[in-house]
């Protein structure tokens, strides 16, 4: 369990300029920019410090329950014809990837001196996650969310507030993931001595995408070994994550992106349709454009305004990407599919009957697309199973016929 | 000469500049309320180009760039609205927006656009000053555009000095680091503004951010050339059925 500190001479990493290709950078306006610019400085060297990574690779394994299992899925693999391996995110501590993040970045933000800890959330995952380490670390913990998504993820809200956080509602525009980042970058702006954001995905200006990565590659150094002892080799035919803002898939490709005999499938919420006009797709339906700090493809109308996303998954309702993403899609390095509520719907059905596992809605659209990979009875398909699927029960049920 | 370095020699103290957001309240008034601005006394317009995600922007000048957009502003139909409006109105006139609608519209197009209708300057806060100084300042000077930057309390002396290299016709000092329309204290902001003045930049300085009334003008007017007002003013015109008398009675109040 290594964090991958390493500047990487990787043409998918970023530059020294923050960029991937054409996307990333900052643009920030000057209220952020000593915060932004001290993190840029200085994330690098604390987390290749001995002894950051010692606490982080202990919290990891004695607190997360890490390393996270890859797991046979012997009658998924039955049902599509291949070797199917499940990367267990969702037995993570607090129940999916983000996690892996939360602690990182706490640990960071306690190296910086930081008093008081802001978050955004969409499914409430990593607003959990962060309320969890701000509990962990004793901070104060804001959390923004939107107010779409504080009813249709109740049961995450009620665990923020247990854990002591203050979850703060968005009320402007869609009032989703996009307004809760909108909120928690204004909330920055208003308290640039004493708070650490804690972004929780590959999104943002520089260094979030690529810090957020850093945290996230534990999963694929950790699919590498157990691919090895389980196969023989540590490269799989395919990989295959959910992308909202792509930490779980960043983390999932991060180790592989250099392999070229290693392919990379990206599953966006396609909604109710790429071209309903109720979709999050947004290397379908975007265009290079500038949100939150980042440029990357961003669904938008022709004057540049941005486009209020949807998708049945509140992690996935967003209508940009990691500019990582952005830059795998262009290169084409990565294969992106996308899957529609309801085949997201039907694939957590089909989780939870053949292998007695109930994925998050997130992940269920990675699981979506095994039906549409050319896929042969030797190749060695590693799904990333980003979370489980307690906070959407009450989706699940009303879809249930 | 570019009518905002005009400004500063013929006036070089207590300028009074208002921010207005294009489209708002109804969508033909841009121009009205800059002619009524002129006419009430004040000495430069910031117009602001409604974005669906303002993030520098508190609750106020959001809620009018929502209600901006809905009325049908974009970049397009302000550069329409402001065909000939020089025929009417001398003060100075600044664009402000965010960087993505301006992408969207191309960089030179705009730019060129600009020009043609006579704007004097921009104020695009997500625009780095690294980006700016190696993508776009040829283009902005060729049409004759002041960028105008942004320096916080936070802002350390070195980089406010890099950033007053690069600005052409002021520098906008952010009376703290806060979204549009936060009130906080103007007296602990004094040290700040005067260790600015201290520093004799080449640029005259504007404070802005909380600016709402005589009082705060007047204190920010004792360090600096002068200062802008956003949100008090979007508020004071947000339910207005006269705008003529209602700008009228606002800066009155003020100057
Ligand atoms: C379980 C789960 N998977 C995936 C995501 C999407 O985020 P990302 O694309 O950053 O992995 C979320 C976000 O909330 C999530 O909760």
């Amino acid at each position: 369990m290594d964090i991958a500190v390493n500047t990487s001479q990787s043409r998918y990493h970023v530059n020294e300029k923050g960029y991937y290709g054409q996307f990333g950078g900052a643009y920030i306006p000057e209220m952020l920019y000593p915060n932004v610019e001290e993190l840029r400085q200085q994330y690098l060297q604390i987390m290749s410090d001995p002894g950051f990574q010692q606490e982080f690779e202990q919290l990891l394994k004695d607190y997360v329950g890490r390393p996270s299992p890859l797991y046979f899925a012997k009658r998924l693999s039955e049902k599509y014809k291949a070797k199917i391996y499940l990367k267990r995110e969702d037995l993570n501590h607090t129940g999916a990837h983000k996690v892996n993040n939360t602690i990182g970045q706490i640990l960071l933000a306690k190296r910086l001196g930081k008093k008081r800890i802001i978050a955004e959330t969409g499914a409430g995952q990593h607003g959990v996650a962060t309320a969890t380490v701000c509990a962990l670390m004793d901070l104060e913990c804001i959390v923004y969310m939107g107010s779409v998504d504080i009813q249709r993820q109740a049961p995450n809200v009620a665990r923020m507030k247990m854990l002591g956080a203050t979850v703060v509602p968005a009320t402007s525009g869609s009032k989703t993931l996009k307004d809760a980042t909108n909120e928690a970058i204004r909330d920055w702006i208003n308290n640039p001595v004493d708070t650490h954001y804690i972004i929780g995905s590959v999104v943002g200006p520089h260094p979030y995408p690529d810090m957020v990565a850093r945290f996230q590659s534990v999963i694929s150094e950790e699919i590498k070994q157990q691919l090895l002892e389980k196969t023989g080799s540590e490269d799989p035919d395919y990989v295959i994550a959910c992308v909202g803002g792509g930490s779980n898939a960043a983390g999932a490709f991060f180790h592989f992106t250099d392999r070229g005999n290693v392919k990379l499938v990206a599953v966006e919420a396609a909604g109710k349709g790429v071209n309903s006009g109720y979709s999050a797709a947004t290397s379908q339906l975007g265009r290079l454009g500038i949100i939150h700090a980042s440029k990357t493809l961003l669904m938008q109308t022709d004057d540049g305004q941005i486009v209020e996303p949807h998708s049945i998954s509140a992690g996935l309702d967003y209508p940009g990407v990691g500019p990582l993403h952005a830059h795998l899609y262009e290169t084409g390095r990565a294969q992106f599919l996308n899957a529609t509520d309801d085949e997201s719907l039907a694939a957590a059905y089909e989780l939870s009957l053949l292998e007695g596992i109930i994925p998050a809605l997130e992940s269920a659209h990675a699981l979506a697309k095994l039906k549409e990979l050319p896929l042969q009875p030797d190749n060695v398909v590693v799904v990333c199973l980003s979370g489980r699927g307690d906070k959407d029960l009450e989706t699940y049920i009303k879809h249930l016929k | 000469m570019n009518r905002i370095d005009q400004l500063f020699r013929n006036k070089p103290q207590r300028i009074l500049n208002i921010y207005c957001t294009a489209g708002f309240p109804a969508l033909n008034d841009t121009v009205s309320v800059v002619e009524a601005l002129q006419q009430s006394g004040a000495d430069m317009v910031e117009l602001g180009m409604p974005f669906s995600d303002p993030l520098a922007d508190g609750p106020v000048i959001q809620d009018s760039s929502t209600r901006a957009i809905a009325n049908g502003m974009r970049i397009s139909v302000l550069f329409d609205q402001l065909k000939g409006f020089r025929d009417r109105v001398s003060l100075p006139v600044i664009l402000m927006g965010y960087m993505n609608p301006v992408l969207q519209f191309g960089v030179e197009n705009f730019c060129k656009k600009c020009a043609e209708v006579g704007i004097d300057g921009l104020i695009l806060p997500d625009l780095p000053m690294d980006e700016y100084e190696h993508e776009y300042k040829p283009l902005f000077e060729q049409y004759g555009l002041h960028l105008i930057f942004l320096v916080t309390p936070e802002t350390s002396e070195a980089r406010i000095r890099k950033i007053d290299s690069l600005s052409k016709g002021f520098v906008y000092a952010v009376s703290s680091s806060s979204t549009t329309g936060k009130d906080k204290v103007m007296a602990d902001q004094q040290v700040y503004f005067a260790r600015l003045k201290a520093m004799e930049l080449k640029n005259p300085v504007l404070i802005g951010f909380g600016i709402r009334d005589r009082g705060t003008f007047e204190t920010a007017c004792t360090n600096s050339n002068g200062a802008i007002i956003g949100s008090a003013f979007v508020k004071a015109i947000e339910n207005s059925t006269n705008l003529q008398h209602d700008i009228q009675s606002f800066v009155k109040g003020i100057i």
